[in-house]
């Protein structure tokens, strides 16, 4: 007897979902991207109006002053969605711990000098309390903000402060002998250091702005355009002798902000460019907070490299002449 | 007589973004789906581009990554850091 094996290709139906089938086209296969993100946000048929903020509906785009015909325009071009995203990180995670090892091993941070390991304390450490403050802005642009496309990267960008809070608290914890008392001291430092109080000024009215997307602008272009690039790039010669351990330390965040800002400024740009009235008001809070967070750094960039504020303003200028590339006028 | 260059991916979707780029860049290519499997054949010569891998990928793409997702392939094999081609000139 002979057994013939025969293969039958059954043409599927339908390639993804219906709405976003709508969105790509019938008969194409959407991306995991495309199906994790496009209209999974509720839009309508809510049944209770939230008794916090009665005059907004739970998902409600008048939350912000700019006004997208689609909130499913401004796209990640990483293609972010939880499994990719993940994937991401956990290889941009290991390479942290083997410099975290490899630092050990060497010893490269017991070794620093008294002056270099009081200005990591001073200038490094507070950092984490920055990365918390951004980690707070970017669930609230989550949590207020409308579109799947926009809000679900924010939360996995919320995860990311978390871990780069973790990296600098784990530099202290190597300071300190895993005592902890770099932390403390550093906390005080943040709280009661006159070179800071801008920067915590500064994080402080972001919590406070209602206007989520104004909040976006702040945050991506103002926090993470100018003060972490200055914090990042720019205090180098604060660290002395330092420097490279930091560098090696830190290259997490410089992998981070290079990735992130792909997808921050792909949003800015496509939110600036629906509308001439859109574009007016991104460029007016790029410009107000660009401004605000230079005058913030200059204090720090007097006292740890003691260069009269040149470190900020440079930081400030990146920042701007980034804006303006992405069509805003600051 | 003619001589089809082809390729042979897995249809899942990891190899999504390489085959439609494939198609986007070879004008002319016959696909032919069966289970699981997606051959693309064309006169000549089929090209894979890294960068328009990586435009539909969203992220920086090896074109070594190809063999993850490659079956067969059929054509002289001419790769470098930007393509992978296979054809039957020389």
């Amino acid at each position: 007897m002979t057994v013939q094996i025969k293969t039958l290709d059954y043409e599927q139906k339908r390639q993804t979902f219906g709405h976003v089938a709508r969105r790509i086209g019938e008969g194409k296969s959407a991306t995991r991207y495309q199906e994790a993100t496009l209209d999974v946000q509720a839009t309508a048929n809510f049944h209770y109006k939230p008794l916090w903020e009665p005059e907004y509906w739970h998902f409600d785009s008048r939350k912000s002053a700019v006004v997208m015909a689609d909130w499913y325009k401004p796209l990640d071009p990483r293609q972010f969605y939880y499994a990719t995203y993940n994937i991401a990180r956990a290889n941009m995670q290991q390479s942290v711990e083997r410099s975290f090892a490899f630092a050990e091993e060497r010893g490269l941070v017991t070794k620093l000098s008294e002056g270099a390991r009081a200005h990591v304390e001073r200038g490094l450490l507070p950092l984490r309390h920055v990365h918390w403050g951004s980690n707070m802005n970017m669930s609230e642009i989550c949590q207020r903000g409308y579109g799947t496309a926009v809000t679900a990267p924010c939360i996995f960008s919320a995860g990311d402060h978390l871990g780069m809070a973790q990296i600098i608290s784990r530099i202290g914890l190597e300071l300190d002998g895993q005592t902890g008392t770099s932390l403390d001291s550093a906390k005080t430092i943040w709280l009661q250091d006159p070179a800071w109080q801008g920067v915590r000024k500064l994080i402080e009215d972001t919590f406070v702005e209602r206007d989520f997307f104004q909040l976006y602008v702040a945050q991506t272009l103002a926090v993470n355009g100018v003060i972490f690039e200055f914090a990042y790039k720019r205090l180098d010669p604060a660290w002395m002798e330092g420097a490279t351990t930091v560098a090696m330390l830190t290259e997490f965040m410089s992998d981070w902000r290079a990735e992130e800002a792909r997808w921050s400024d792909n949003v800015i740009k496509t939110v600036a460019a629906e509308s001439p009235e859109n574009n007016a008001l991104v460029s007016q809070w790029a410009t107000h907070w660009i401004g605000r967070a230079v005058e913030a750094l200059n204090p720090l960039s007097n006292a740890l490299l003691g260069d009269d504020g040149v470190a900020a303003r440079t930081a400030g200028e990146v920042a701007s002449a980034k804006a303006a590339a992405l069509g805003l006028r600051v | 007589m003619s001589q089809f260059a082809s390729l042979t991916f897995y249809h899942n979707d990891d190899a999504r973004p390489v085959v439609d780029a494939v198609i986007a860049d070879n004008p002319g290519v016959r696909i032919t789906n069966m289970p699981g499997v997606v051959k693309l054949d064309c006169e000549g010569r089929l090209v894979v581009k890294r960068a328009s891998v990586e435009e539909r990928l969203g992220r920086p793409w090896d074109v070594q990554e190809i063999h993850l997702v490659l079956i067969s392939m059929a054509g002289h094999l001419d790769e470098d850091d930007d393509q992978f081609a296979v054809s039957w000139s020389h």
